[in-house]
């Protein structure tokens, strides 16, 4: 194998996509993802074991569909990364086992690798080389976290904060529900937001000085409580304007933690990932407020935003290079593994 | 002719290299009972199977697995192994019910009744005749089980409930038996077969009414 360059095949089953990626190096060649999302929809949120279900389902013909984009045999790969967790236990624990089975049958190491440090090095693949130290935004429906990253790949990672109850992408999902809007919340909301004015309500922004911790609970309930004195007063609810006003609530919150962690830490870099960071407005005062500050923006294109195997390759690939050690046969999955550790 | 066997249906967590060129010949295995521990053993017990009977993964003919029934996540880990292991091999997959194979290890009994733990009061089970399944598999409480005629039990289940009849010694699917239920396949080179989990419940999700009020 090329060390500086190896060809890295990922694993990812943390949650609702089934996803195997592979790269060679920092160059992407294959992301295939099958994603269970629509099977969840009727229930308005993830449900654990139908998202197991769908990864076994998925997970040779997602294999097979990346061996063949990338054009590569199964024998080529030099290394087989995969996510060891946080996510969801019974979902990681087939990712693992398709990865200790695939690195066992031909003789490759393996790497149990942390997904939200994934989430950071997947920009390698879009941007190339990260300007480290940076900061990094990672907010998903499973997850929501303000990093140091003093650099990728490395186990040095610290957590300035994560959110102290629901998910930035979960709170979507509920406003959606209260709205009447279809499971997953982020894309109809989003959508809505663009035609309502964001200054039409002003919905409250939790902890806006104390720390880097994020709390979206309270934003949701008051969202329902304005909603519904409306329907009880028997007066319309402007959708769009409450759309638009939560989305602005949310992305005001996200992104003022991260320029000031950024301003915090000393660091000129700041790296958003995850689902929500497809979010127009998310994005959008991200990069007014990046610009003011003087911080330079790198968010991946949606599709590596989301979850996927590129991802866990590209960190793979990086641990590869750097000669880490691989991991054991007998790798835990960890529902709960903490951002330090980047390798299992 | 060697075939990697892997069942996660039960508390045993089971891999075994079973020759199946005449009688099923089992050259190594490994057995340990761990309900939780299915996703950490597995691969190892595999690699201690292979080292211990000196063959390369390259060497194998197909690999052979229990899809249960059986509690789901750790059903799930023999499954999706034996799957990658199988498809990045180039080599067919061929599954057995679990219960099958508790079913060959008793087939000198005229009615066995093959019962394991399927958790929540309740059990897995199927019915035999010397070796040949004429019902299930099925979970049911075990009071609802038809014991009718059957001449004795095999399977975890007999350790927990009382069904009246002689208990056999077999607890968990015995990997010789394993394979020799898929041995014919194996043998006529048998198309590869999707390894379809046996869940037979569904998932525990239930669709949400309306939004709960948060103001009184
Ligand atoms: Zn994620």
């Amino acid at each position: 194998m090329s060390s500086d360059q190896p060809l890295v095949l990922g694993i990812e089953t943390s949650c609702d996509e089934t996803g195997v990626g592979i790269v060679r190096g920092t160059t992407l060649l294959a992301d295939a993802v099958a994603s269970s999302v629509d099977e969840h929809a009727r229930f308005g949120g993830v449900v654990p074991e139908v998202a197991s279900r769908a990864h076994l389902q998925a997970m040779v013909p997602t294999l097979e569909r990346a061996l063949a984009t990338a054009g590569v045999r199964a024998a080529d790969v030099d290394a087989v990364a995969v996510t060891a967790g946080p996510g969801l236990a019974g979902a990681l624990l087939v990712g693992v086992a398709a990865a200790k089975a695939y690195a066992l049958a031909l003789g490759k190491p393996l790497y149990g690798i942390n997904h939200l440090a994934a989430h950071v090095a997947v920009d390698l693949l879009e941007h190339g080389p990260l300007d480290e130290p940076c900061v990094a935004l990672l907010v998903s429906g499973g997850h929501s976290s303000l990093l140091m990253v003093p650099r990728v790949g490395g186990e040095d990672v610290v957590e300035l904060g994560a959110t102290v109850d629901d998910a930035a992408g979960e709170a979507y999902d509920k406003v959606a529900r209260l709205l009447g809007l279809p499971f997953p919340g982020g894309p109809p909301i989003d959508r809505l937001a663009a035609e309502g004015d964001p200054d039409a309500i002003a919905f409250p922004r939790a902890m806006r000085e104390d720390g880097f911790a994020f709390s979206f609970s309270g934003l949701k309930t008051a969202v329902a409580r304005w909603v519904e004195a409306r329907r009880r007063a028997g007066e319309p609810v402007p959708i769009a304007d409450v759309a638009a006003s939560f989305q602005e609530a949310v992305a005001d919150v996200l992104t003022a933690k991260a320029i000031r962690a950024a301003a915090d830490q000393g660091v000129e870099h700041l790296i958003i990932g995850g689902g929500v960071a497809a979010n127009s407005r998310l994005r959008a005062l991200a990069q007014q407020r990046c610009d003011a500050a003087g911080i330079r923006l790198r968010v991946p294109r949606p599709g590596l935003c989301t979850d996927n195997g590129a991802m866990v390759a590209a960190l793979g690939a990086q641990l590869v290079a750097h000669g880490a050690t691989p991991s054991a046969l007998d790798l835990p999955a960890d529902s709960a593994l903490p951002v330090t550790d980047v390798l299992v | 002719m060697l075939v990697l066997v892997i069942d996660t249906s039960s508390a045993a967590v089971t891999a075994a290299l079973v020759d199946v060129s005449g009688q099923a010949t089992v050259r190594a295995e490994r057995v340990t009972i761990n309900a939780r521990g299915h996703g950490e053993l597995l691969a190892p017990s595999i690699a201690a199977c292979l080292s211990a009977a000196g063959v390369a993964p390259a060497e194998l003919r197909a690999v052979v697995a229990g899809t249960g029934p059986g509690p789901f996540t750790g059903l799930r880990v023999g499954l999706v192994t034996a799957a990658v292991f199988a498809a990045t091999l180039g080599i067919p997959t061929y599954g057995v019910c679990s219960l099958d194979a508790l079913g060959d290890a008793g087939r000198d009994e005229p009615a066995l009744l093959v019962a394991t733990d399927a958790r929540r009061a309740e059990v897995y089970w199927a019915r035999y005749a010397r070796g040949a399944r004429v019902d299930g598999p099925a979970v049911s409480r075990p009071a609802e089980v038809p014991t009718d005629g059957i001449t004795a039990v095999a399977g975890q289940g007999a350790d927990l409930y009382d069904f009246g009849v002689p208990v056999r010694p077999e607890r968990y699917p015995p990997p010789g038996s394993l394979a020799r239920c898929a041995a014919d396949r194996v043998r006529a080179r048998a198309p590869s077969e999707p390894l379809v989990p046996l869940y037979l419940r569904r998932p525990d999700a239930v669709a949400p009414g309306a939004p709960k009020a948060v103001t009184p």
